[in-house]
């Protein structure tokens, strides 16, 4: 009986942790701006808030990070396709250049990867 | 930043604001002072921005007679800085101050169960203990590890998992076993009433204490921006009035000047108006010697005025000021990845949700298959691969070392663009080289003058008739004649011949300059001239007959010098294992003759600035990974066709803008010294990427038990802690290694 739970118990825990992770709806934060506007992106707890940013294509743009989270991790940011990089102040607003680039899904991370966000510009 | 520099804006912090009413006072208060364009209050910051060229004082009286106060903010980047580092402090002491209440509570409690072996739960009495001592855990987790949880729960609900989701679930899963176990013992067989709340504070103690020890070690790891921050003066000697004060740097404005005493240090960019003295551009450009500065020279900002007093006027303030170009673009390129972190990339991606699987998948196996006591087996095992797992180190494999190996470089004059050209420098096959101003000096000389008679009677009155000429050859004779102190006079009947020469009449004699055709015009024998004439030609220098009154009295000739330390430089570049190839505009002859003194392989000669492209672009096809070495401007499409473009010179701010590398000094050396360092840091990201991968693909197997046929035994979760919070220290401690990075040679 015992062996048939925890059996089932584990198996589920696998189907949700791939469903939850790779394949479930991402219902993430995401935030749709023009070009034009400010565009905040708070830096707490280990995620970026929005971690989807929807922007018009070919315009130059303007993103203001606050980072709240004082560990090394959250220190830089990065895009690496767009080849740009900002380290983040701590409780201080740093303001990054995204200039205008094609349609397309560029990520952004801070350096270990785990605070992880997607710019989107279409 | 720098707009607002060039619109002299200045910036005031206000005290006593609390209103919008006094919002409205303070603005109209200031916008009465002369000079000023606009004066904007910001309620929320208690900052003032005013435009215009307004004295800052004037502006602060203003705000004061308002019944306010006023002074210059000063959030220079050094400033900026400084706050990080204090805040980074904190947090350090903070981080340590968990770690000693988690430690403190967890290693008591795992020198308990050590000596004594109850850890177990078999009765009411130990429901009582054991629970008082769960809630003393829950304290800690709360209070040590409470950053873990808050992270990983919103992690989750972005869908994304990370460091924090490992540690929170791997602590949180040993911590709520032991409380079912203290709850409900009897549900579970008497070989499982273990409890694990010694491992969930041991493990929060030791990964928070990895943490503060990474943070210190990281600190580190940032020191060259900091020693270029250092080199930025809080304060300049401005002439104001006809006296000299001492201003804040943020208030210097471009055309302002400036006095500089000897022993100080050049608060910004600009040009000398009056005095002579040695000035040390060693920390921003790598070269050692003291450069000698006089009227019309320039100035850096952050360059050391040795033995003279300066009055300069400033050119280039704040952040236009080439050092803070320098400092912006060390720290872009600190931030950038390198080609190599892919993979580290890909496999962070995916890495935490497919550990949790491993994790789940190896508890099941041990729960399964695994001897007794199976629920404590497979407890352990899901806790030890949680903790281990965590791919921090393999995410700071390159970064560290970018930044390490980036901030070196700059140390040494070496600017890199991005973390892909230090990368790509380390395994060139062909380096290409402009010929003029990097293997030779640039600006043409006289270095050869042979006559009948008096040799400097002949030079005088050769460079008399030059000085109407505007052949760049002439300047080169004008100046060795001025050099000599020669009395030069006007030519009168000043006659230029295209691709022949010059001739004209000086004191009453016809003088001739020129090349063998304009003596076939004119008639005059070349005699044995001509075999001399063809010597030095071989030599690469370009000869030019002097004939006075119808007889050739000598020659002259004039050569772009080699640079002194061209020859040893490319040596280098050799051992280096770069096959060298010279790109010139010049003629084959002279290009030819200085290959074989500096013994490179191949000549381009003739070119057109369109040609060097073209031929980095055919050496490319033909496979090979070219750099190529140029002074940033008018070689910039073949600098930007090369795998990796060096821009060699004063540092232009074009060149710096443009490309993958720039050298601060006019040296080739400063291509091996960045050849070098890219092979250093290469080397260094490897030991970082290997390290970290073998910790987590070992790692991750040990954790899940496979050594337990052979020893018997399972890792304990608080060994995987020790090893994760220390795989992070390690990867960081080893980039740290490149601080110690010195070229081979230091010129």
């Amino acid at each position: 009986m015992n062996a048939i739970l925890v059996n089932t118990i584990g198996v589920l825990l696998i189907i949700a942790i791939i469903w939850w992770f790779w394949l479930g709806p991402r219902r993430g934060v995401a935030k749709t701006v023009a070009a034009s506007e400010q565009l905040k992106i708070l830096v707490k707890n280990g995620v970026y808030e929005p971690d989807h940013i929807r922007l018009p294509a070919g315009h130059a743009a303007t993103l203001h990070f606050l980072r709240e989270d004082p560990s090394p991790c959250s220190e830089w940011v990065i895009f690496p396709d767009l080849e740009i990089s900002a380290e983040l102040a701590l409780n201080k607003e740093t303001t990054v250049e995204i200039p205008a680039a094609k349609p397309g899904k560029y990520p952004f991370s801070c350096q270990m990867q785990m605070y992880r966000g997607t710019l989107t510009l279409e | 930043m720098a707009k607002e520099q060039q619109s002299a804006q200045t910036l005031f912090r206000l005290s006593g604001v609390s209103c919008a009413g006094c919002v409205n006072k303070i603005e109209s208060a200031v916008q009465g002072v002369a000079g000023v364009e606009d004066a904007r209050v910001n309620l929320a910051d208690k900052t003032l921005k005013v435009q215009g060229a307004a004295a800052p004082q004037a502006c602060i009286e203003a705000v004061r007679q308002a019944g306010y106060d006023a002074e210059v903010a000063k959030s220079s980047e050094r400033q900026r800085r400084e706050e990080q580092r204090a805040q980074e402090e904190r947090h350090y002491h903070q981080l340590l101050l968990r770690s000693a209440i988690a430690l403190g509570v967890g290693l008591p409690l795992m020198a308990w169960g050590l000596i004594t072996d109850k850890m177990s739960v078999n009765s009411f009495a130990d429901q009582l203990a054991w629970g008082a001592m769960g809630l003393i855990t829950l304290a800690i987790l709360v209070f040590c590890g409470g950053q873990f949880f808050s992270g990983a729960w919103k992690a989750l609900r972005h869908h994304s998992a990370t460091m924090d989701t490992l540690v929170a679930l791997g602590t949180g899963t040993a911590w709520l076993f032991s409380m079912l176990v203290v709850l409900v013992p009897h549900l579970l067989p008497e070989s499982a009433r273990h409890v694990y709340f010694e491992a969930s504070a041991m493990i929060i103690g030791l990964i928070s204490l990895g943490q503060a020890l990474e943070v210190r070690a990281r600190g580190r790891t940032s020191a060259a921006v900091e020693k270029l921050l250092e080199l930025q003066d809080t304060s300049a000697r401005v002439l104001r009035d006809g006296k000299e004060v001492d201003l804040p740097i943020e208030q210097v404005q471009a055309g302002d000047q400036l006095r500089v005493r000897p022993g100080e240090k050049i608060p910004v960019d600009g040009v000398v108006l009056e005095g002579g003295s040695l000035v040390d551009e060693s920390m921003l450009t790598g070269e050692p010697v003291p450069v000698k500065k006089g009227e019309g020279d320039s100035l850096a900002a952050g360059t050391l005025n040795k033995n003279g007093s300066l009055l300069f006027r400033a050119e280039k303030v704040g952040a236009d000021t080439r050092l803070a170009q320098i400092i912006e673009m060390v720290k872009n390129a600190q931030g950038s990845r390198v080609p190599i972190a892919r993979l580290a990339d890909k496999i962070s991606a995916i890495f935490v949700p497919v550990v949790m699987i491993i994790a789940v998948v190896a508890a099941l196996v041990w729960f399964n298959l695994g001897p007794d006591p199976r629920a404590a087996h497979m407890l352990v095992v899901l806790t030890s691969v949680l903790i281990i797992a965590c791919p921090c180190a393999l995410g700071l494999a390159t970064p560290m070392s970018v930044m390490v190996g980036v901030g070196k470089g700059a140390e040494y004059g070496v600017l890199v663009r991005n973390g892909k050209a230090l990368q790509q420098s380390c395994n060139l096959d062909v380096l290409v080289v402009d010929k003029t101003g990097t293997l030779t000096e640039g600006s043409p000389r006289l270095t050869d003058i042979e006559s009948e008679g008096d040799s400097d009677e002949l030079l005088r009155l050769l460079a008399s008739l030059e000085q109407g000429s505007e052949h760049p050859l002439a300047e080169a004779v004008v100046i060795a004649a001025h050099e000599k102190k020669l009395d030069l006079q006007k030519p009168t009947d000043f006659e230029a011949i295209t691709a022949h020469g010059v001739m004209g009449v000086i004191s009453g004699k016809k003088v001739l300059l020129g090349n063998s055709k304009l003596m076939q015009r004119e008639n005059i024998a070349l005699g044995d001239w001509q075999a001399r004439a063809n010597n030095l030609a071989e030599q690469g220098r370009t000869v030019m007959y002097g004939a006075v009154d119808g007889v050739l009295q000598g020659i002259i000739a004039v050569a772009d010098p080699i640079r002194d330390d061209a020859a040893a430089a490319i040596a280098r570049l050799r051992k280096l294992g770069l096959r060298l190839e010279m790109l010139t505009g010049d003629n084959q002859a002279s290009a030819e003759a200085v290959a074989r003194q500096l013994k490179i392989d191949k000549v381009h000669a003739e070119l057109l600035p369109e040609d060097k492209e073209r031929i980095v672009a055919e050496l490319q096809k033909g496979g090979a990974r070219v750099g190529m070495v140029g002074d940033g401007i008018n070689d910039a499409p073949a600098l930007a066709r090369a795998d990796v473009g060096f821009a060699i010179g004063a540092g232009t701010d074009v060149a710096i803008e443009s490309a993958d590398v720039t050298l601060m000094r006019s040296s080739l050396h400063g291509v091996a010294n960045a050849v070098e360092l890219s092979r250093a840091t290469l080397g260094n990201i490897k030991q970082n990427l290997f390290g970290a991968f073998i910790y987590n693909t070992l790692g991750i197997p040990i954790a899940a038990g496979v050594l337990y046929p052979l020893t018997g035994m399972l890792l304990s979760p608080i060994v995987a802690g020790a090893a994760m919070a220390l795989s992070s220290l390690t990867v960081v401690s080893n980039a740290n290694r490149l601080r110690f990075f010195k070229p081979s040679e230091v010129h």
